[in-house]
């Protein structure tokens, strides 16, 4: 897992760092029209409901265009990361995503057993023994400390039902 | 000396057999979670707080303040064999603890830091067992805009402290604070903000945030990283430990030192991770063999310990007294408590007497079982970290999605988690700071109702705020802390011209 790929390519700081502003200013933008269609003026109670985040979102939009301004003023060519690195984390966000799409469907056990499977066979190369074991053992373990001991429930699907858990 | 019947009455509470047992595994857990990376004070108590749902409540928070000493612990453990800090504030513990480490004195590198982590808890407990009452009885009298100054002054001194740039803290802020706005409004009782998902009715719950900013966006951190982990090995005895401590009561000042700034900066919410380098520096400058530090020198272990532990434990100050958390860690402590219906504040101190003094014994105690856990059991420890990360990795993220299920029971939750991890991977890569958002989701509702009942009772005037002198000392003091990065500038600048006249 620690092979870098050689290749020194990737997006730089500065541009991602100007998106990232730019998500957060759109977010504050939102959350100027949610307060505006809330009513940001005074009421019969006082202040009604979008008055105190309509000045949030009106700070978050200056404090905002004030990191563009920095952030592209600023002398940095460096990189956000290089295209292997960003492949590391997404090989781990996406299955992650998949993950916490499928659990609605198929319940936590069965989906998180296949997920540490998927985890250490792809990207730790282990035996098959190996990931049997740990992917089995944890979700089991999961469900002795969690359901029997601490009484919190968690979501389940068809093959708990089947089992009658 | 009420307080110390109370106090003694709080040893009684703590001291149940019940509660021992869950001194010893929340100690345990918090170890573990502060030796793993990912899971950190925060996250992992997040994480297992569901599972003290079922216990009554003074148990819960024993359990969940003892998983945050074990975490303080456990970062020193990573950062002297590992070289990677398992906690921001156990950075500057890297600097002279690996270097030691690698000279072939981990024992002692590792008995001076759990020892000094120890001093500097005790000497916090002790500050807060004189002082919370104090501030709580004096807080008592706070009417809305004081409540609301407090709140002010809490997020100014992110601003001025933190190291991030000022702007961006701010950024980061707001954007917890709109967060909480999401939903119902606790005053109108109106929807905002919703943009019609049924799903946002309730807003962001704060603990979901946690562990998908702090837990996921670590471990994709992490992931970037291609993190491998190359340790020495640890062996602790009790020659060791006993020959370690014939040295350490020489180092009395830096200790005393650490243990002020410490408590100072704790009960500032910039927290433990300053208080550690600033100790760490003046540390360095004072000591007659200061060159020596970054080298492996003890006194470099010691005094940033000491700082980060008294900051950790000097943080619960203010979220017992005043309500506001010193870090997210201790917000996610309070966040705790109103789960289980106590309004933390300066009422707890006369309505749950047995919950306040019960969990402040539980201080004493669970730190004088952390230091004997952690010098017992640092072979255990370490070989946790040897565990690939491909396993450990997997496992981290299935523990994030359990704790973020069983907040609410709800799959929703685990989606929202990955979101606010990804965003967090990106605020962090982006130099954001992630704790004062937490804290303005925590704060934001209580904060925005105190701003509102003061305008109202004011017809909407801000000069409510500075309408008595407490008031308005409190505000004037987080207006300082808010252009503190300003005024250093100047004064710096001031005295250089003052220095050299013409």
């Amino acid at each position: 897992m620690t092979t870098h790929s050689s290749s020194n390519a990737g997006p730089t700081h500065k541009k991602v760092e100007a998106g990232v502003t730019l998500a957060i200013a759109v977010f504050g933008l939102v959350v100027i029209i949610g307060s505006i269609k809330a009513g940001i003026g005074w009421g019969d109670e006082g202040p009604r409901a979008g008055f105190f985040p309509f000045y949030i979102g009106l700070i978050l939009v200056i404090a905002s265009v004030i990191n563009l301004w920095n952030g592209l003023r600023e002398d940095n060519d460096g990189l956000f990361a290089e295209w292997g690195q960003l492949r590391q984390v997404f090989s781990v966000a996406l299955p992650t995503a998949i993950y916490v799409g499928v659990m609605p469907y198929i319940g936590l056990y069965v989906s998180s057993a296949v997920f540490i499977a998927w985890f250490m066979r792809w990207l730790g190369k282990y035996r098959w023994l190996t990931v049997l074991a740990v992917s089995v053992g944890m979700p089991v373990l999961t469900y002795i400390v969690f359901e029997r001991w601490f009484l919190v429930p968690l979501p389940k699907g068809p093959l708990e039902d089947w089992l009658g858990l | 000396m009420e307080e110390l019947g109370n106090l003694f009455h709080g040893f009684a509470v703590a001291m149940q057999p019940f509660n021992i047992m869950v001194m010893f595994v929340g100690i345990l857990l918090g170890v573990i979670i502060g030796v793993l990376p990912g899971l950190g004070g925060a996250n992992g108590v997040a994480i297992l707080l569901p599972l003290t749902f079922s216990m009554p409540p003074t148990s819960a928070i024993i359990m969940l303040s003892c998983i945050y000493w074990g975490a303080l612990f456990g970062g020193a453990i990573t950062s002297i064999l590992f070289n990677i800090p398992g906690e921001p504030w156990s950075v500057a513990t890297t600097f002279d603890g690996y270097p030691m480490a690698q000279q072939g004195k981990a024992g002692e590198a590792l008995t001076a830091a759990f020892t000094s982590s120890f001093v500097g808890a005790l000497f916090a407990v002790i500050m807060i067992t004189l002082v919370a009452p104090l501030v709580a009885s004096f807080a008592l009298q706070f009417g809305p805009a004081e409540k609301f100054a407090v709140y002010f002054l809490a997020f100014c001194s992110f601003v001025g402290l933190s190291k991030e740039p000022p702007f961006k803290t701010i950024a980061a802020m707001m954007m917890g604070f709109a967060l909480a706005a999401v939903g119902l409004d606790s005053i109108t009782g109106q929807l905002r903000l919703t943009f019609g998902f049924t799903e946002l009715l309730n807003g962001f719950d704060f603990l979901i945030a946690v562990i998908g900013l702090f837990g996921i966006g670590e471990i994709l951190l992490t992931m970037e990283e291609g993190l491998s982990f190359r340790g020495g090995n640890a062996k602790i005895n009790l020659r060791v430990v006993l020959h370690t401590w014939m040295g350490l009561p020489k180092y009395w000042m830096t200790s005393l030192r650490s243990c002020v700034i410490g408590c100072w900066m704790g009960v500032t919410p910039a927290g433990a991770t300053p208080a550690s380098f600033m100790s760490y520096g003046i540390a360095k400058r004072m000591s007659k063999n200061g060159e020596n530090f970054g080298k492996g020198d003890i006194e470099g272990v010691i005094a940033p310990e000491t700082a980060a532990h008294a900051a950790g434990t000097a943080a619960l100050l203010p979220m017992l007294s005043l309500g506001v958390p010193g870090s997210p860690t201790a917000a996610v402590l309070l966040g705790g408590l109103l789960i289980w219906g106590l309004q933390p504040g300066p009422m707890l101190f006369v309505e749950q007497k047995e919950f306040v003094w019960g969990l402040i014994a539980s201080m004493y105690l669970g730190n004088v079982f952390g230091l004997l856990v952690v010098l017992t059991c640092v072979p255990v420890f370490a070989a946790i970290l040897r565990v690939p990360f491909s396993i450990i990795a997997p496992l981290i993220l299935v523990l994030c999605a359990i704790g973020a299920y069983s907040v609410h029971n709800s799959t929703f939750d685990v989606m929202l988690m990955l979101v606010f991890g990804v965003i967090g991977y990106a605020l962090k890569k982006c130099n954001y700071p992630l704790a004062p958002l937490v804290l303005a989701i925590v704060l934001g509702d209580k904060a925005e109702e105190a701003f509102r009942q003061s305008l109202l009772g004011s017809q909407g005037s801000l000069g409510v705020f500075f309408s008595n002198t407490l008031v308005s000392t409190i505000m004037v003091l987080g207006l300082i802390a808010l252009f503190w990065g300003v005024i250093s500038a100047g004064l710096s600048r001031l005295t250089s011209r003052m220095g050299s006249p013409a």
